[in-house]
């Protein structure tokens, strides 16, 4: 059978319970569409050999009857995830050469499910960035191009090569990380479905961290259904990571009933921003339309502290940054600098890191070290951490006057060319998070569907935001939007 | 407030980052690009507003204070990029 690699997860899963594929068929011929699609640079180290051995075990256990949902369903995990013996490093030089001798809670979650690892996905360095551009593996390049046009897009960041690989079919899914947007601004850069859920849902043991207030694993999938299998295999308490929920795990597909009649939806005023593209103004619109034409409420909502989100969150994320990523110091694991005669262990410090952190990772830990040093930590860190409590509290008001969900833009434009953000100053980077940062600072979750097309053809998606700990009734919400929008297209095969 | 060279230089002294000097004045003036940006905080009205300190009102949870883990030298040790007779190596740090 050809093209298995096209499936979504739920197909594949009933084929493969029906007896009409194999987990080995089915992860063959993702191998084949990867090896062929180097010119994305999504996967950034195969690990095949892996892939057809759990396949072999996955289809073993199928035969058997014992098959969760997750089971043969062969995916992609991105290089933020440690994964035992398989190179796991973050997209950075630092952690050139770290093999991890643990593995992570939710890729051993999905393995005990059955699924199959086809390798590990380029991303920005440490999650820090919105294109994928920071990566010590070069760029992710989008499958989408603008008609008419062979320029290579960003698939956004900092879950770009999960983004990418998932839209061109390489693989059925995607681990992503959301630490400000990182699943959803790149799952709307390529027509694909990303899920950041309510901090605490899914462990972040054994994830390299960034911001661990904010870091949230999530699914990358090519449908909402497919979220909500992914989603359910990732979730869970863990013990190993003390901010992670003790709250039962619902079966979000069975919630997936598409019926919102009388939902109360809130469309924030705060974010029809200056300047908004009309397109993006257009699809706002378009969506509220279909969630009012399936039976839902549409609501005028105020969150007031919105504008101040992203200045927040660049104190909060990078001074949570310059602590956790004082671990790399060349002593542990990871890139020590060859030392010259006379250098110390200061030396050692300073010229390991030096080479090790890229140019945007560098001056995100300065950032983070100057905001909380003497005399600044208040000034800085302690009133964005007030700000942050007020943007917070915007949302718990709305959601205790009756709003169910809350429907924005995912982003403030289309995919963008790779390297024409190049001269840009890093504020303006900063700003491809706007409409997906407050999600975190607020630990809600947050879903990007894709709902149309830009005039040059590219995907375009919608954020819906939920109240914390229902991910079901979200992605239920999700589910109707997506039927109601029948986005289907796809990008056209050029690699 | 604007950040000189000086104040970079400190930063990055503290950060455990080397600077040439010579990239000192471009990285103290995409500081002030980000700080500049980040004053807009300061237009907030946060009188009587606890920092937040967690995104849901958890509370951390105990368990008994025992041994769970540990025994693994060599698992520990293995990606270092020095590792001498069951030891993390580093230059000589006292004199």
């Amino acid at each position: 059978m050809s093209e298995l690699n096209k499936l979504t997860l739920a197909d594949a899963r009933d084929k493969l319970r029906a007896g009409d594929v194999t987990s080995v068929e089915l992860t063959q011929s993702c191998i084949e569409a990867i090896d062929k699609a180097g010119a994305l640079n999504a996967f950034v180290h195969k690990t095949p050999e892996i892939a057809l051995e759990q396949a072999k075990a996955a289809d073993a256990r199928i035969a058997a009857g014992d098959a969760p949902a997750m089971c043969g369903l062969p995916v992609g995990i991105k290089d933020l995830f440690c994964t035992k013996g398989v190179p796991s490093q973050a997209a950075s030089a630092i952690l050139e050469g770290f093999k991890p001798e643990y593995e992570s809670t939710i890729t051993s979650k999905l393995f005990d499910a059955g699924s199959v690892m086809l390798g590990k996905l380029n991303m920005d360095e440490f999650a820090m960035g919105s294109s994928n551009e920071t990566s010590v593996y070069g760029n992710a390049v989008n499958p989408w191009r603008r008609e008419g046009s062979d320029a290579d897009l960003t698939p956004g960041g900092s879950s770009g090569g999960s983004a990418a690989a998932v839209a061109a079919d390489l693989c059925l899914a995607a681990t992503g990380t959301d630490t400000g947007g990182s699943i959803r601004q790149p799952a709307a850069f390529t027509g694909t479905v990303g899920i950041k859920p309510t901090y605490g849902r899914c462990s972040r043991w054994g994830v390299v961290a960034f911001a661990s207030s904010l870091d949230q694993a999530g699914p990358m999938t090519k449908s909402v259904r497919d979220a909500a299998i992914m989603l359910e295999a990732m979730c869970g308490h863990d013990e190993k990571d003390s901010t992670s929920a003790d709250l039962a795990v619902p079966n979000f597909e069975a919630m997936l009933t598409g019926d919102i009649k009388g939902k109360k939806i809130g469309i924030p005023k705060e974010y029809r921003m200056d300047g908004m593209p009309a397109e993006i103004e257009k699809l706002w619109e378009n969506g509220q339309a279909m969630l009012k034409d399936a039976g839902a409420e549409i609501v005028d909502i105020s969150l007031p502290h919105t504008k101040y989100a992203l200045p927040a969150y660049y104190v909060i994320a990078p001074a949570e940054a310059s602590s956790n990523l004082a671990r790399y110091d060349g002593v542990r694991f990871g890139h020590r600098a060859t030392l010259e005669a006379g250098d110390g262990i200061t030396e050692m410090y300073e010229k390991s890191r030096a080479e090790g952190f890229g140019h945007e990772v560098q001056r995100r830990v300065m950032v983070g070290t100057y905001v909380l040093s003497a005399g600044f930590y208040d000034a800085y860190y302690n009133r964005a951490r007030r700000v942050r409590a007020l943007i917070k509290k915007d949302f718990d008001d709305v959601f205790a006057a009756g709003v169910d969900a809350i429907l924005t833009p995912a982003t403030p434009s289309a995919a963008f060319g790779l390297g024409e953000m190049t001269d840009a100053d890093p504020v303006q980077m900063y700003l491809n998070d706007v409409f997906t940062v407050t999600v975190n600072l607020a630990g809600l979750p947050g879903i990007s569907v894709p709902t149309g097309v830009d005039s040059q053809g590219l995907p375009l998606g919608l954020q819906l935001i939920g109240r914390p700990w229902e991910e079901g009734d979200l992605l239920n919400t999700a589910y109707a939007l997506e039927g109601a929008a029948g986005f289907v297209a796809k990008p056209g095969q050029w690699w | 407030m604007s950040i000189d060279t000086k104040t970079a230089a400190k930063v990055a002294k503290l950060a455990r980052i080397k600077v040439e000097d010579e990239a000192l004045p471009a990285l103290a003036n995409e500081f002030n690009t980000i700080l500049g940006f980040i004053e807009q905080l300061n237009e907030v009205d946060v009188e009587g507003v606890e920092p937040m300190t967690s995104v849901t009102p958890m509370r951390l949870k105990r368990r008994v204070d025992e041994v769970t883990d540990g025994g693994q030298q060599d698992k520990v040790l293995k990606n270092a990029p020095d590792a001498r007779e069951g030891f993390f190596a580093v230059p000589k740090v006292v004199e």
